[in-house]
Formats: C-alpha cells, structure tokens, sequence
C-alpha cells in the first residue's frame, strides 16, 4: 500500500470506482427490521434463491457520494448551455418539479377507481384540449411515452383507417432529412419507406411528391420546420398532392418549439402529428427519458386512437374502453403521467401568449447565431431559419479540421456541442438550437467560442483534432467498445474465463 | 493506396481472386478507409447461395453499416473464421488476412463485368473528386432529438 | 414574459445584428394563410402561486397513497422509497442533462447506466441488459419482436399466457397487428392460477416463434418454469418471462437460473413512484448470444486516450439513427432518470436489504391472506405459491367495497374487468407500506 499523499486537482476528477468495487460484506444503506413470524411463506424452496451475487454492500453515505461524483461528470443545461439542434434543450422550470412530486399526482395508483382520480383526469383532460388548440388539431392522446411511439401510434391510426376504407396501402413517403425513428416506425407499422429528396433550398416540392405519390402510399411523413430548420413552404400544396391520391399526411412535431402562435399543423394539411413534450413543454431530458409523445389528430380519426379514453360526462371524467376501431393499447395504464404533469404546468404558467413568445424568441436566438456564425462558419442553405441553423465544416476542412473536433473542442470552452452529422443529407452539419430560455450573453459567448475554435482550426489544427483536453475523461475507444463489447461488471474471477 | 494486379475489382469496392472456378472475395483498402475502424462483420454461412449484385454480408464500423455485395454469384465453400472475433483484421490487412468469403462461382460470364486493378484504381480516383467537390465525408454521424 | 430573458434592449440589439426590423419579420416566409389563424386561444399565464394554487386544487381530489391504504399492485407497486433516491435524481447534472452521445461529459450518466445494467443482470440472472425501455408492456411486446428477429420465418405463432398481464397482453397484440403472418394464441391458466402446461405442450409446434409468461404472473401466481422451459426446449420455441414486480426476484430464482432466453418487465417497483402508472421503465435482458438483435440503448467499458476508464453507447449500429428503417427497433429513449432512481435503489437496499424487503413483502402478504380467509369469510382463489400479491374469491364483492371506501382503503382490483368468470373475485398486493394496523383495518372492512 502506498503512503497517503495530498489530492492534486487530477485526481478528485479520477471516476469514482464501480458501486460493485467498494463496500464491505453485510453493509448496507438501508435499514428495515426482520419481521420473524409473520406469515408462514407457502413457496417451495425449489422457487427460491439464496442470494444475489456481487449486488452492492455500500452504506447510505456512501452511497450519495458515489452518485454526487457521477453527477459532477455530467454536463447539464443547468450548468452549461446545450445548443443541440432539433432536441430543444430548453430550460426546465423548478416549479414543474414540485407540482409533479406533491402527492396528489406522484403517490396515486393507476387502478384506482376513477372516481377518486377526478383531479388527475381533469388535468389530462385539459392538456389534451390544450394541444388540440396549439397544434389546430381535433382530439389527443396523451398514451404514447415518447415521440417513437408517438410516431407508431400515428402511423397505426393511419393503416387502420386505410384498412376500414379497404386498402392500408404499402408505402410511407419519407424525406431524406427525417429522423431515424420516421422510417424506424414505419417498418414496425408494416410499411416500406420510399425517400424523397428536398430541392437546393433544402425544402420539398410539391413536385417531388407528385412523383412519388401513387394509390400505394399511405401517407407521407414531413417534418416541419425540417430538420435543416427551414419552414416547409409549400407544405399546404403538398397535402394537398397526397390527400387527392387518398393517402394522408403524418407530422413529425420534434420542432413543434418554432411554430407556437406562429402556425398551426391542423391548418397545413395535416391529419396526424406527435408532439414532443420533453422538447416543446420543457419536461427534462433526464439524460435520455423519460420524456412523452402525445399524438394529436383530425376527427375523422379520433375513433382509432389508443384506449382507454378519458371522457366528460356531466361534470366528471369516465375511462372509456368501448371504441371498437380503436387501434388499441400502445403501452401501460395511462401514459407518462408524471410528464404530462409537468407539460400541463408549463403550459398555464406560460398561457397562449406566453408559448407564442417562446416561440418567437426561439427563432430570434437562432437566427441572431446563425448571423454571428456567418464570420466563420459555412451555412447549409442560405435560408431564413426557423428554431435552429446549420452550419458545414468545409472552411475547416483544408486544414485537416472536421466537424467532430469542433464539437469536442467547444467541450474545452463549457459548451455542449450542437447535434453533428446530422441531417445526413448535410455533409458535416452542426446543427445549432439554441432555444428561448438563454440570454444574449450566452449567445455571444457561445459564437465567440466557436469563432475561436474557426481561428485555432487554421492556426494550430492539432489542438483543435486531439480535443477535448480539459473533460474528466479523453476521446474514448469507441471501436473497442463495439469489438469485444464489455456490458456489464463481473467478479475478477469470472472475467478471465 | 493500393490495388493489386490480379484481382478483379466491383463497383461496390468488393475484390475477388479468382483460382479456377472458386472466388476468393474481400472488400478493398478504399473501402475499409472510407469505413474506418471495421467493428463487426457479418457473414454468410458456408453451403448459402450468392448473387451477383445482392448484399451477402455487412460491415460495421462504429457508427455505420455498409452492405457487402457479392461480386459473383455462386455457393459459399468457405467463410473466414477469423473474422467474428478480429474484424479490425479487414483494416490491417484487406487484400490477405482480411478476406471475408469463398465462393464456388455458378457463372464465370459474371467475372466480365468486374474490373482490372488499373481501372479500378481510375474508378477510385474518380469517386475521391467528386467527394471532395461534394465534400461528401460520411466518416461519423450523430443523434439528434 | 417567464423564461424567456429578453429584455426590449436585447430584442432591439438583437435585430439590429440580424438585419431586421421586427421579430414578425423573422418568419414572414411562413404563409400568411397560416399565420393569420395562429393566435393560441389559452388564458393568459399565471404567476406562479397562482399556478401552485391551481395544481394543488387538482391534486386535492385524488386519493393519494399519503391518504389511503392500498392494497393494489397489478404492475405498479407501493414500496418505500429512501429520500436519497430523490435527493439524486432531482440533481440537475442528472435530470437536466442529454441523451450521453458525448462521452466525454456524460460520464456521470454512462457509468450510472453502466452499473444500472449490472445490477439488472444480477437480479434477472440474464447475461445483458440494456439500458431500459418505455415501460413493462412496451418491454413485453419490444421482446416478442426481438423473436421475431432471431426465429426463422416459418414460425410466426406467438403463445402468450392468459395469465400475463391482460393490459401487457393488449400491448402485444398491438406492436404485433400490422406484422403480416404473426399470430397469437393465448393459453389458458389452471386451477393453480399458473399457465396450463398441457394445454402449452399441446399447441407447442414446430411453427411456434417464442412462449410469453409472466413471473410472477399477473394474479401474483409463481410459474414453475422448469416444465415451460423444457416444452419449449423440446419445439425450438422461445421462452420470453414478464415481471411486473421485481422485488420478488430478489427473493425467487431468478429468470437466467431456469435457461430463459429473454427477461423483461416493469421497473417502476425498483424505486421509482407510482406517478399514476408511469413514467417508470422497462427492463429487457437476454442470453449474450442474442445481443446483436437487442432493441435500445446499450453502454459498454472502454478506455480513453490515457488509457484510463470510460464509458460509451455502443452497438449502435443496431439502432434508428443509423440503420433506419432496418433498425432493431424504432426506440430512441431509454427512461434514463428512472433508470438512475433505480440504480440508487438498488445500490442503497443492496444485497442484504433487497432480501430482507422482498421477505417482509412475502411475509405481510401470506399473513394478510391468512387473516381474510381465516376472519372474512373470503376463499383464496388460486392454490399457486405466490409473493406478495394474490387473488381471493368474496361474496359481496360490492358491499365489501363500498365499506373499505368508506374506510379510505383501495382493496384491491377487481378481476371481473378482465376475466369475465372470475367476477367476484379481488386481486390484492400487501407490501412493506401495509402497517399492522392497515392489515388489521382490512380484515375489519372485509369482514363487517
């Protein structure tokens, strides 16, 4: 054993070992007293184990500090901006949080009679309504747990109203900036994806549709703003294209943070859409979930959406079952409530103006660094920008710079880097969303950063390629991890096996 | 970069040697760069028919798949063990340890639209221009949302 | 406005670098068709005691387990969850921080996720674990499409228990509706509450794609899974289990020790609260060989540039972002903060406290039914072994209700809803938070 030494700064970064590395036999962070004689257990011992080998023996304390440290590894919006394209990392607000653990919402048991949950089905009734009226839609449902399967649900209702007027059709029209998840879930539907290109200006064509558009498509899936940040425009003539071949139009409304009291899905032509609520209604990303993906649709297809439904009947809420066209169950009990709570107090606390300034603010700071930006970065398309703006790394390029060392390298300067390599279609993007919740001094320290980055990538480009250098850990072996993939700890002795 | 004479080169950067009527097939050095570090590969199994122009395999490298096309058609005689449990072989060295199939060739007609090594190295050439006019590097992606 | 900083300086600066006039002029490209029928009609927005004042009135009309004594379990669970957990997951580096495609800055997350999948392969015995799925239902249907992947395309019959749970038998059917070919036909349950195994072996066939079960199952029965797992050796079928309450594997052999080739569930018992059923998240586990085909997010060990530690997303070529429509699924979330609320549960109960909790379940359990069937005149309804949650048959059924109502006790679920022959029958869950004097309040309101 080596003498102790005074913590240089180095090594109070080091990762704190593995919950599965500390601790001591019969130690544990949790006290409850045996309960001997109570009940006579009736399972046989052939049902039973003895043990859970190499589970955790850690003490309360330590087992905080353990996580307190993990914690201390992470980047959050809470301590650093996180200008990630089209995930809208906007600002979660503290007072959701509370609503959402009172009692009344987190302490209640999804089978209880509805009767003794009225408080709970009034809110899901009423945030239902309230994202009819943002999106112009007719009805909602708040089943889906995130916006996958939101888009699953989407395309369900749309297969099973086609299959009611006799033919689901084959096929799904998808653009070639869609996210992965649009042909993801039309392959889980039972669709094939046919991809449709957007024209120079990074937008589709009603033209393009036309070609495409034949009595095999169900429906085409458009995101809108796309995920070049770009509106659409000339989305209304292309619904029309796809409604007057009988196939229907499907929004993907990842960017629904753009639109609110700006335009409105119900009015573009569109029959189905998913909002995101951990994007647009400020619920937190949690490091990837939970998050909820509420389907909203036309009339005509309300008697698809997934059961149970929550009605109004003089002055008190019932769960209905009894929809016979319903596309039935899409996942347990009633959705991710807790989430839906959150969303719902978001939404009162802003009110109609409150989200339509949102909105607003969201394209004033995207295009403010879309502007800031042009000094050293080339855009992807010379076009008025929505919530987010896309730059390219060719000015970089000739010194041996790419898109991925900017990102790591702005890690250097606190900045979580924005989405890269994404849209595919946009070789090298840097995919920026800044959203409506940072202040213009974030906003200029942040293009200050990346201007920066522009000048070492010409003058000392090895700095900018081995970046980060200033994160608790370097650039990973990622093709390590893939080749021989380690997924778990096992006992030392287990291992060399 | 290298392209040995000998071999007979695909469009979809597939290499085939050919010993009488069995095909020796790998994917060239272009390819494996263009992937990068190759993570995992997927074969077919020995006595699986393949056809000319159809995918047979795949390659992963750690953030993209890439379809390998069968060259030729014909029966799988032999797979290269080595692979499943060295993939980062086909990196080090392509033309040799890193072959990924043999195939007993049902059609020696299909060896005629592959190409010599000088015309391949053309064809290289002439991708690698338009990439740069493209500025088409497809090296990562990322994920959004 | 609220969280939106700009001050009218800011905004006029602000346009002044853009080159604008007004803000409206940042999106007049939109068409005016639609921007003249924008205006959201909501209230104006509160201030936030009064938003507080708003909340709080719906909350006060529900009837809250700080309330009431519950007796209901049917997927999602009552248990004490330590103030640490909380403590933790409300950190905002945790709750506010993204999906971890940045390694570098997401260790915190990675290692967490890491832990969370070695602590889930412990407990299920499974060889992996993801990182997590939606929910219990999602995870079941998620694992019969996983068969679907490895089983060849002559065997498309789907065997799902009767005694799954029915709103995760729904899910299935749901998932499975648009996939042509693939069937599914339910198999009965016994006198035992457990699956009926002649009735398995005798639709086991070589076109059967995989058997799902729930373990325990849904009227809290524990499936001997040596008979199912030798059936479906025998026909080359799957065996796919469903746990809805994973307490109870900190007590009974766990899934991997019978040979199950894929091991899902709910989580949410894992110290995650009831929420109204959601969000928790789904568990999914397999036999290593399968990994390839395993949908959603996995995080495996590897080495920085120093050689030191770290932690990354991996195999992700198996999903949407990169294969698209080939993807093994089309999840892209991994219910990561509940995840985490679980990885600090477990690691806070650990080895021995997971037990000891799972023996008080079982324990208060097998006393409350003994007390019913002894002092309230109801009969157990299934002889099967089971852990901390049962089935009882009562006469009365509506009476008995409306007296433990009265009493502000939720009783149970009635069965009724989903097994039209077992009308008057009551699926009840005691857990660590039914005191003696709830248990005793029970037998009373059953009784009276």
């Amino acid at each position: 054993m080596s003498p102790p030494s005074p913590v240089d700064p180095q090594t109070r970064r080091e990762a704190p070992r593995l919950l599965f590395e500390s601790g001591s036999p019969g130690r544990a962070g949790f006290y409850w007293p045996a309960e001997e004689g109570r009940g006579r257990l009736q399972i046989p011992a052939a049902l039973l184990r003895d043990d859970i080998p190499g589970f955790p023996e850690l003490g309360e304390l330590e087992v905080l500090r353990h996580f307190t440290r993990l914690s201390q590894r992470n980047f959050a919006i809470e301590s650093e901006f996180y200008p990630l394209g089209s995930c809208t990392m906007k600002y979660n607000p503290k007072v959701n949080e509370a609503v959402a653990r009172s009692a009344g919402f987190a302490q209640l048991h999804p089978l209880t009679p509805v009767e003794l949950v009225q408080g709970a089905m009034e809110l899901l009734h009423r945030l239902e309504g309230m994202l009819a009226e943002i999106s112009g839609m007719d009805r909602v449902s708040l089943q889906p747990s995130a916006g996958a399967q939101g888009e699953l649900t989407g395309l369900m209702l749309i297969r099973a109203y086609l299959g009611e007027k006799g033919n689901p059709r084959k096929k799904i029209i998808v653009p070639d900036t869609a996210h992965g998840t649009n042909p993801a879930s039309s392959t889980l539907c039972g669709y094939d994806v046919v991809q449709i290109s957007s024209n120079a200006q990074g937008v589709i064509d009603s033209a393009t549709v036309e070609r495409v558009m034949n009595e095999d498509v169900a429906a085409l899936m458009v995101t809108n703003p796309n995920t070049l940040g770009l509106f659409e425009k000339n989305i209304q003539s292309i619904a029309e294209v796809v409604h007057a071949r009988g196939g229907l139009v499907y929004l993907d409304g990842a960017n629904l943070n753009a639109l609110m009291g700006i335009a409105k899905a119900g009015h573009m032509g569109v029959d189905v859409l998913h909002m995101n609520l951990h994007k647009t209604f400020s619920t937190p990303h949690g490091g990837g979930g939970p998050g909820a993906g509420p389907v909203a649709v036309k009339a005509f297809l309300q008697d698809y959406l997934p059961v149970p439904r929550i009605v109004k009947k003089d002055h008190a809420y019932e769960l209905a079952e009894d929809y016979p066209k319903s596309i039935g169950r899409v996942r347990s009990f009633l959705g991710n409530f807790g989430v839906l709570v959150r969303a719902y107090t978001y939404i009162v606390s802003l009110g109609g103006d409150g989200l339509e300034e949102a909105s607003r603010m969201a394209l004033l700071n995207a295009n403010y660094i879309r502007k800031k930006l042009e000094k050293g970065y080339q855009l992807a398309y010379n076009e008025p920008c929505m919530h987010e703006c896309i730059f390219i790394d060719r000015l970089q390029h000739k010194y041996g710079v790419s898109t991925l060392d900017i990102a790591k390298r702005l890690l250097d300067y606190g900045f979580h880097p924005p989405t890269i390599y994404f849209p595919l279609v946009v070789s090298g993007a840097l995919m920026i969303e800044p959203t409506e919740t940072e202040t213009p001094e974030t906003l200029d320290a942040f293009c200050e950063a990346m201007l920066a980055i522009a000048r070492e990538a010409k003058d000392n480009p090895e700095l900018v390629k081995t970046a980060p250098h200033s994160t608790p850990v370097s650039r990973l072996d990622e093709a390590r991890a893939a080749r021989k993939p380690v997924l778990r700890w096992e006992p030392a002795q287990s291992k060399i096996s | 970069m290298e392209f040995p004479e000998g071999l007979k080169y695909s469009k979809e950067h597939e290499w085939v040697l050919v010993d009488g009527k069995t095909a020796t097939i790998g994917i060239t050095e272009f390819a494996q760069e263009e992937l990068g570090d190759i993570v995992y590969v997927e074969l077919p199994e020995v006595g699986e028919k393949v056809v000319k122009d159809d995918p047979f395999g795949a390659v992963e490298s750690v953030k993209a798949v890439s379809d390998v096309y069968a060259p030729v058609s014909g029966a799988v005689v032999e797979i290269n063990d080595l692979l499943p449990d060295n993939p980062e072989t086909i990196n080090d060295d392509p033309y040799g340890d890193g072959w990924m199939v043999r195939v007993e060739m049902t059609d020696m007609d299909d060896l005629k639209d592959l190409m010599s090594a000088e015309e391949y190295a053309e064809y290289v050439e002439q991708r690698k221009e338009e990439a740069d006019e493209d500025d088409d590097e497809v090296d990562d992606e990322e994920e959004e949302g | 406005m609220r969280y939106t900083p700009h001050t009218s300086t800011d905004k006029d600066q602000m346009l002044r670098t853009i080159g604008l006039e007004s803000i409206d002029a940042l999106y007049r490209h939109i068409p005016e068709s639609l921007r003249e029928r924008a205006k959201i009609e909501l209230p104006q927005g509160l201030t936030e005691p009064a938003v507080r004042r708003h909340l709080a009135e719906l909350a006060n009309k529900n009837a809250s387990a700080a309330d009431w004594s519950l007796f209901i379990g049917a997927g999602i669970y009552h248990h004490a969850i330590p103030s640490a957990v909380d403590a933790i997951i409300s950190r905002s580096e945790f709750s506010t921080s993204y999906t971890p495609y940045q390694p570098e800055v997401s260790q915190g997350t990675l290692q967490a996720l890491y832990e969370y999948q070695t602590l889930i392969c412990q407990l299920t015995g499974m060889e992996v674990s993801n990182a997590g799925v939606y929910d219990g239902a999602s995870a079941a249907a998620e694992a019969v499409l996983m068969s679907r992947r490895l089983q060849p395309s002559t065997r498309r019959r789907v065997l799902v228990s009767r005694a799954l749970h029915p709103q995760y038998r729904a899910v299935i059917a749901t998932y499975l509706r648009n996939l042509e070919g693939t069937e599914i036909e339910e198999i009965p349950f016994d006198a035992a509450g457990a699956t009926d195994v002649d009735r398995l072996t005798q639709a086991l066939g070589d076109r059967s794609m995989c058997v799902v079960v729930g373990y325990p199952n849904f009227f809290g029965v524990i499936e001997d899974l040596a008979p199912l797992r030798s059936a479906c050796a025998k026909t080359g079928a799957q065996l796919i289990t469903v746990t809805t309450e994973p307490l109870a594997l900190a007590l009974l052999k766990p899934p991997g020790a019978w040979g199950v080739d894929i091991a899902v569930g709910e989580g949410q018992s894992l110290g995650v609260s009831m929420q109204l059923g959601g969000p928790g998240f789904g568990f999914f586990t397999c036999q290593k060989k399968f990994v390839r085909n395993i949908p959603g997010r996995l995080v495996g060990e590897t080495v920085d540039s120093h050689d030191r530690r770290g932690f990354v997303l991996t195999l992700a070529t198996r999903e949407q972002h990169i294969r698209r429509e080939k993807a093994t699924s089309n999840i892209c979330t991994s219910q990561t903060l509940c995840t985490l609320a679980a990885t600090v549960y477990m690691a806070l109960l650990g080895r021995t406290g997971l037990r000891r909790i799972a023996e008080v379940n079982a324990a208060r359990a097998h006393e409350t039914l003994d007390r019913l069937v002894g002092e309230a005149r109801v009969s157990r309804l299934f002889a099967g072994p089971f852990f901390n949650e049962f089935a009882v048959r009562a006469a009365g059924l509506q009476e008995l209700w409306k007296r433990c109502i009265e009493r502000k006790i939720l009783p149970g679920v009635s069965l009724g809803r989903w097994y039209p022959e077992l009308g008057d029958c009551l699926l009840l869950c005691v857990t660590e938070m039914n005191e003696r004097e709830d248990i005793e309040r029970l037998v009373t309101a059953v009784s009276s």
